[in-house]
């Protein structure tokens, strides 16, 4: 029934936008003008494409993100079960934390978390 | 307390009652739709207002007065504004990713808003993974800005994109590491479960030390994702124009709008739902007499009151503190939120595999 509601909810924003997209479309004033369809960037006219080389450092942050996002997925199902396993479950993430510890520490210690 | 769930069940029965099996499904799946639609443009009117009143009086102004009484009719008038704009299609955009971001951004954001418990059985969606589902609904909104900043051919939005990606997923990972601070408290991922448990006294009370730092992390972790100032520099207006919707004009923009506030209501909502007792009364071991007149105010006024003063407290932080620098925020994050919210992860599960909680 949750999966169905959630089907349900999904179609309607998406009805929803579409539908306001449409009546904007439908009611709001439509004159063609060259320089109104231009990019806006300072005013003057724009140089050169926007789909250029990007800044790596961002891509770097990516990638440290994923190694914890993953780590949260293993964390989550360990989480609700801590308090049957007791000790056990201390340990097993003693481990566990002081591995991923280690790769914040590796790539602290290599400075990818400074910005250049 | 007023329960929910009778009159679900009871309109439940009625259309089960009144039509076949399949035909009820649809339209207690459309009744449900309608519902969550309609509570959340309600609650963004409020929160547009709120915003403008809360942030006029931060300055010493009044905020909107004029249409209508104490300027209650300025939002619609905004939103008839809006609908009535032209909507300019920029000539380099890639047309199809420009015009569906801003689909992404409000999809992500209804799909988190219904799953967000008012009072007891009043929830659209409660699925046995529910705080999991919410994390994961909630950064599908970054892919739409990501779009939106790639596909409008504007190198500041382009730059105002990148930067959104780089800090929302920074900030996703102390939010989620807050949040498995509290379910290694709790036990469970569901959503009216966690929040049934706090009838039993407030998990930020019960959780002490490390559910308080937890909070905290969560509070400033929140207001990075909803691109608020302090750590608004996906649309640094001096800097970007408007960032990655500064080529979207009329309602385009104005969904992108409705989202961010949005977004700002489902973090306080999911912080008063971990911390703070969803619609919980306040509740203190001793005191039965006080317990029992808490009872007597509705849950749902318990919920929306806690989350409209997280709320608050967001509006609160953005009009006081100037805007970080990029690097600045990613120090923040990743060399003090991320190891104090692994040693906190640690406390809380020494704390509760002792049974030094409450």
């Amino acid at each position: 029934m949750n999966l169905v509601m959630l089907f349900a909810i999904i179609i309607a924003s998406i009805v929803f936008v579409a539908m306001v997209m449409i009546i904007t479309k439908w009611i709001s004033p439509r004159t063609f003008n060259r320089q109104k369809g231009e990019t806006y960037e300072c005013g003057i006219p724009t140089q050169g494409s926007t789909w250029i080389h990007f800044k790596a450092g961002y891509y770097l942050f990516a990638i440290l993100f994923l190694m914890f996002d993953i780590e949260a997925i293993f964390l989550f199902p360990w989480a609700t079960i801590v308090q049957e396993l007791g000790m056990k479950a201390l340990v097993g993430i003693l481990f566990f934390l002081s591995f991923l510890i280690l790769g914040l520490a590796y790539a602290w210690r290599k400075n990818a978390l400074v910005w250049k | 307390m007023i329960d929910f769930s009778s009159i679900v069940t009871a309109v439940d029965c009625f259309l089960e009652s009144a039509m076949p099996h399949q035909l009820a499904i649809v339209v207690k799946c459309i009744l449900a739709a309608v519902c969550a639609l309609v509570a959340y443009l309600s609650f963004a009117i409020l929160m547009i207002y709120m915003e403008r009143k809360v942030c006029a009086s931060f300055q010493c102004r009044l905020g909107p007065t004029r249409v209508g009484k104490w300027g209650l009719l300025q939002v619609f008038s905004d939103v008839f504004k809006m609908i009535i704009k032209e909507i300019i299609e920029i000539k380099d955009s890639d047309r199809i990713l420009y015009n569906l971001a801003p689909f992404l951004v409000v999809m992500s954001s209804i799909i988190t808003f219904s799953c967000l418990p008012f009072a007891r059985g009043l929830q659209v969606l409660d699925f046995n993974i529910g705080i999991f589902f919410i994390m994961a609904a909630s950064s599908f909104g970054i892919l739409g800005i990501l779009l939106a900043g790639w596909s409008s051919s504007n190198k500041f939005s382009m730059i105002g994109a990148m930067r959104s990606g780089g800090q929302m997923i920074s900030y996703e990972l102390s939010m989620g590491l807050s949040i498995l601070t509290l379910v290694v408290l709790s036990g469970t991922m569901q959503i009216s479960e966690i929040t049934e448990m706090q009838t039993k006294g407030w998990f930020i009370f019960r959780g002490h030390i490390p559910a308080v730092i937890a909070f905290i992390i969560y509070l400033i972790a929140g207001n990075a994702e909803t691109n608020r100032a302090p750590f608004d520099l996906p649309e640094a207006e001096s800097e970007l124009t408007a960032g990655f919707h500064t080529e979207y004009s009329g309602m385009g923009f104005g969904f992108f709008y409705v989202a961010e506030f949005m977004n700002m209501f489902i973090i306080a909502g999911i912080a008063t739902t971990i911390f703070l007792g969803g619609w919980a009364p306040l509740y203190i071991p001793g005191l039965e007499g006080f317990n029992h007149a808490m009872c007597y105010i509705p849950g749902s006024i318990w919920f929306i009151g806690k989350t409209l003063f997280i709320v608050w407290v967001l509006m609160w932080i953005r009009w006081t503190f100037p805007r970080l620098r990029i690097d600045q925020v990613l120090v923040l994050e990743w060399k003090f939120l991320v190891p104090i919210g692994l040693i906190n992860l640690l406390i809380m599960t020494i704390c509760v595999v002792m049974g030094w909680t409450f």
